[in-house]
């Protein structure tokens, strides 16, 4: 970086802080940064309500990393029983809820802040489909954006471990148990990750250390690269046309404003918005109807007592309903590793999705009724696989409607979506795409 | 492991079968009531707080209830000297168990963890604490309707009286106890407010402080959003 300071750039104007300024930036660039990243990052004028996700995702990852520090100052990762007969990790979670100076607020905080996360994820990735910014030339923004998805997924499943309820315990055995069902290395597999043969204290403290150490260091590297890649690049926009291609004599693209100040203050109002939902629900509504904390998970973890429906939260919903659709035992394997393999594929096939496009225009609103009709219906069957991965495998729409065969043919469309799209893509009609963007 | 899976696999077909008509009766909301919380905290201690702890709970929290710390150690601790001391049971879980069959469960969360689709937690355990009744075939000589062969007997038959399952299963009242019908109902009442109390002390404090957590962003969004239209008004 040092090497590409203009350093004729940066020269002091002779005052006291211009003089520091220039000390520091002979040294590190921090001018340099400050205007590459913000004052003269040009980003397109034209973004709408779907760019507010990037920087909220940001606002949540502060606030989980925040209140996570000074929850690991009171919780106890340490499955054994205390003298009530109650496991310590539990306790501790019950301390911090009752005996911690507002410590209630930093909890609920963080497990509200679990579930938006993947709220404003799953719209910010949303976002990039509608407008195409996955891609060329930003397909590696993609790929390390579906690894960041990947890593927050693990994040969010160890991190729910840790309150050590029934659901937390329950959870895990499932999901851990599913790695048993890889042919040969399976069983082995689930004792080593699990270091026991059932989820045990070992688990516990190593999910413990993976969830504050591990994958936290792993998902800043990411969002790190995300973004450098992101600055390199520059943004897409709501119209998919790169704005620079139409420079002014300075050299700036005529269709980019400073990220700093404009979208500064612009994302400080979707700040303030997103902090109101938020606080709705961590001041009124902290459970979400059990949904954002399950019920079932305010009694501690019991091996002995099977709860009577296991459902993961909210956000893993989409692909576990994947993963229970495929019933079928193929090539001699059982149906669960292929559920592993639907499921693991979900999240992968996203990897892909740059060269499975071959749209010869990026934005939505030069595409043509192919890709809205196919990408409503996705989203539909999105959301129908989340809703039927809250519930048992047996439940019915309406009492008569079986979900299981519904959540097969959602699952179906989910990949068929994907991998019908190199044909589709191209035989779609297209509206030309404009020169420069529209506001 | 396999059997593990198994059961996995088939558990969410058992909650379907034993699960699907739970109706419960819904708890009248005494919270803010601190004359009815009293009464509930009261009867918990009499009656619940032998066999079951409330172990994440400090004496001293139910002087929030309107109590003096005197009244406190006077009426409500039998077991504890210090207010400050959380509301343990002298009784291990693991003799319990033999006891019993089951452990009784800590009470500090129950309003909590017994909420689902078919009600609140309050709602549960109001129906739950009225819905017993005597079966012989039972070891304590009770059963109950919404927990089939519970392992706990009807600890307050002498304020309800006897009940005996009718035609249709329909609850009916054989011998009444010391309180009528609709008495019985407001001690569950009570009763069921202090354990939703108890899940949660802080949660009419964490409702009132949103209120204000939400006027201050309103207040920040006057701000926040002249200041991006001022910066943005060259912008076209």
């Amino acid at each position: 970086m040092a090497s590409h300071t203009d350093f004729e750039k940066y020269k002091s104007d002779g005052t006291l802080q211009g003089n520091l300024l220039e000390w520091i930036d002979a040294r590190f660039p921090a001018t340099s940064m400050w205007r590459g990243h913000l004052s003269e990052y040009y980003a397109p004028k034209n973004f709408n309500f779907w760019y507010f996700f990037g920087s909220l995702a940001i606002v949540v990852l502060v606030i989980q990393i925040v209140t996570g520090i000074f929850l690991v100052m009171h919780y106890k990762p340490d499955a054994s029983i205390n003298a009530n007969g109650i496991p310590v990790a539990f306790a501790s979670v019950e301390y911090i809820m009752r005996d911690v100076s507002w410590g209630w607020l930093i909890r609920y905080m963080h497990s509200t802040g679990a579930s938006a996360f993947f709220v404003v994820v799953y719209l910010h990735m949303f976002r990039g489909m509608l407008y195409g910014s996955y891609r060329q030339p930003r397909e590696l923004i993609w790929i390390f954006g579906t690894l960041i998805f990947l890593c927050l997924m693990a994040e969010a499943f160890m991190g729910y471990l840790l309150p050590w309820g029934q659901m937390s315990f329950w959870g895990a055995q499932v999901i851990v148990n599913l790695f048993s069902a890889i042919p040969l290395v399976g069983e082995p597999l689930s004792i080593w990750i699990r270091g026991d043969f059932v989820v045990g204290d070992a688990t516990l403290n190593r999910f413990f250390s993976f969830h504050v150490i591990a994958l936290p260091l792993v998902l800043l590297g990411l969002i790190a690269a995300h973004i450098l890649a992101l600055h390199e690049v520059g943004s897409n926009n709501p119209d998919g046309v790169e704005i620079k291609k139409r420079k002014d004599v300075h050299g700036n693209p005529l269709d980019g404003i400073p990220f700093h100040p404009y979208y500064t203050v612009k994302d400080i109002v979707g700040v303030v918005v997103f902090l109101m939902v938020f606080s709705i629900i961590v001041f009124f509504a902290p459970e979400g109807g059990g949904y954002l904390l399950e019920y079932n998970n305010f009694f501690p973890a019991d091996p002995l007592k099977t709860p009577p429906h296991i459902a993961p939260v909210w956000y893993f919903t989409p692909y576990y309903s994947l993963l229970r659709a495929m019933v079928w035992p193929l090539f001699g394997l059982d149906a669960k590793f292929w559920g592993v393999v639907a499921m693991g594929a979900g999240v992968v096939i996203l990897i892909f999705l740059p060269w499975l496009d071959r749209s010869p225009v990026k934005s939505i609103r030069y595409r043509g009724p192919i890709f809205k009709t196919l990408l409503t219906l996705f989203v539909i069957s999105f959301v129908i696989l989340g809703f039927l991965g809250t519930q048992p495998p047996s439940y019915a729409f309406f009492g008569v409607i079986p979900g299981a065969p519904i959540a097969q043919i959602m699952s179906a469309y989910y990949f068929l979506f994907f991998l019908t799209m190199p044909w589709w893509s191209k035989i779609d009609k297209y509206k030309p795409e404009p020169d420069r963007v529209t506001m | 492991m396999k059997k593990v899976l198994t059961a996995l696999l088939f558990a969410p077909l058992l909650a379907l079968a034993s699960g699907a008509a739970l109706h419960l009766d819904k708890a009248p909301d005494v919270q803010g009531d601190q004359a009815a919380l009293q009464r509930g905290a009261k009867t918990f201690v009499n009656y619940c707080l032998n066999c079951h702890g409330a172990s994440f709970v400090r004496y001293n929290r139910l002087m929030e209830l309107g109590l003096s710390e005197q009244q406190v150690k006077e009426n409500l601790m039998f077991t504890a000297e210090k207010t400050g001391e959380l509301m343990r049971i002298a009784a291990r879980s693991d003799e319990q168990k033999i006891w019993f069959g089951a452990a009784p469960p800590d009470l500090t969360l129950i309003a909590r963890a017994r909420a689902s689709e078919a009600g609140s937690g309050a709602d549960w355990l109001y129906t739950y604490l009225r819905s017993f009744y005597v079966d012989a075939q039972r070891p304590t000589g009770w059963n109950n309707t919404i927990f089939p062969n519970v392992g706990m007997p009807h600890i307050l038959w002498e304020s309800q009286g006897l009940q005996v399952l009718g035609k249709n299963d329909h609850l009916e009242l054989l011998v009444p106890g010391k309180l009528s019908p609709a008495e019985y109902d407001k001690q569950v009442a009570d009763l069921v407010g202090f354990l939703v109390w108890m899940a949660e002390p802080d949660a009419g404090f964490r409702k009132r402080l949103g209120i204000g957590v939400l006027g201050f962003l309103v207040v920040l969004f006057g701000v926040a959003y002249p200041l991006k239209k001022a910066y943005w008004k060259d912008v076209r």
